[in-house]
């Protein structure tokens, strides 16, 4: 009568090493990517990726897609409170013009390294 | 409800299944019940991560450009080689639990010891980078020292705050996920020695499905700190 017998055996060994080369090639191609110089587009691309490989360990490895739904309602709610989380603390900080006028200079720390290291030009001061 | 219609049946006879709790309806319903309750927690995990993603956005933002400095520090090799372990980690670990949906005894202890090895060849990797960058003084900002690449100076040659920031979030999260691998191995040790008892079977092997949900999460997470940390540009 086990019913644990009908939810067994989702995916199985081919699906695991599918999904498991999906993930390196993934790996390969976020490193790839982050030498090349997409300006502020190599962030976007190194989280889509990163987001592609959480969902591919989700579905297959963590099973979300052959179990019960109420658990996957669960792991999206999860991501969606993070996702509030995030969109309201960046809407503040981007849309405070003090942010920077409080601290306009950063704080300044210890002495540089003595070593004869070639010290570059101190004229770069942070805007 | 009448338990004839949940097809109650004696709890302590339940087809002599030892692991059957006696207040759960049926097999099923336990199992089904120890998943929800480990996916809430892994719910917990993602929020307690989530707030340090969202301190490391905020000071990327406040600092890019020391940011951007300071993450040419990290040993980008390194970075990408723990990546590939802990993927495949994730699939001796699904491999384990798959062996234990078939009855296989042998292979699952196996799969978990390669699991165990893996998070051990993890460590050792984090051993090293740790070991350079307290070399180097690549440090949160009251130990942090200026290194001779850093241009956010002023005139006395300070170096700005941001560059230690860097690294305190560095030493937070990634250390947060190192002990979070610490653990995993302890409860793989569990698992692995329970599996070699004959304690699992396909009709009961829910610790190994739950330890397994945990490792994937470690997995997980470290999907998202490396290409944050280590490949930002």
């Amino acid at each position: 009568m086990s019913i644990q017998e009908h939810t067994h055996e989702h995916g199985g060994s081919a699906v695991y090493v599918r999904t498991l080369l999906a993930l390196l090639l993934l790996t390969v191609l976020t490193v790839a990517a982050s030498y090349i110089d997409f300006g502020s587009g190599n962030v976007i691309i190194a989280l889509l990726i990163a987001s592609i490989k959480a969902s591919l360990v989700a579905l297959f490895f963590m099973h979300l897609r052959y179990e019960k739904a109420v658990n996957a309602v669960i792991a999206c709610s999860g991501f969606l409170f993070l996702g509030i989380f995030l969109m309201f603390c960046f809407l503040d900080f981007d849309t405070r013009d003090d942010a920077r006028a409080l601290h306009p200079q950063p704080v300044m720390y210890g002495p540089a390294k003595p070593a004869g290291a070639a010290a570059p030009a101190p004229a770069a001061e942070a805007k | 409800m009448s338990t004839s219609t949940l097809d109650f049946h004696d709890p302590h006879a339940h087809g002599g299944d030892a692991h059957h709790q006696h207040h759960f309806a049926t097999m099923e319903q336990q199992f089904d019940t120890s998943k929800i309750g480990m996916w809430l927690f892994l719910v917990t995990e993602v929020l307690l991560f989530g707030g340090l993603f969202v301190g490391f956005g905020m000071m990327q933002a406040r600092y890019p450009q020391e940011f951007l400095e300071a993450h040419e520090h990290l040993q980008r090799p390194l970075g990408a080689l723990n990546t590939v372990v802990l993927l495949i980690s994730s699939f001796t670990m699904v491999m384990g639990v798959l062996s234990a949906q078939r009855n296989d005894k042998k292979k699952l202890v196996m799969y978990l010891i390669l699991t165990i090895l893996c998070a051990c060849v993890f460590l050792c990797v984090k051993y090293f980078e740790y070991s350079h960058k307290f070399e180097e003084h690549l440090l949160p900002p009251r130990w942090y020292q200026a290194q001779p690449g850093d241009t956010v100076r002023d005139a006395a040659g300070n170096v700005s705050h941001g560059y230690g920031t860097f690294f305190a979030f560095y030493f937070m999260m990634t250390g947060l996920h190192g002990f979070h691998i610490l653990v995993g191995i302890f409860l793989l040790a569990w698992i692995a020695i329970r599996a070699n008892r004959g304690e699992f079977s396909s009709k009961y092997y829910t610790p190994v499905d739950l330890v397994g949900l945990y490792w994937h999460l470690v997995d997980l997470i470290w999907i998202y700190l490396f290409p944050l940390f280590y490949l930002i540009k």
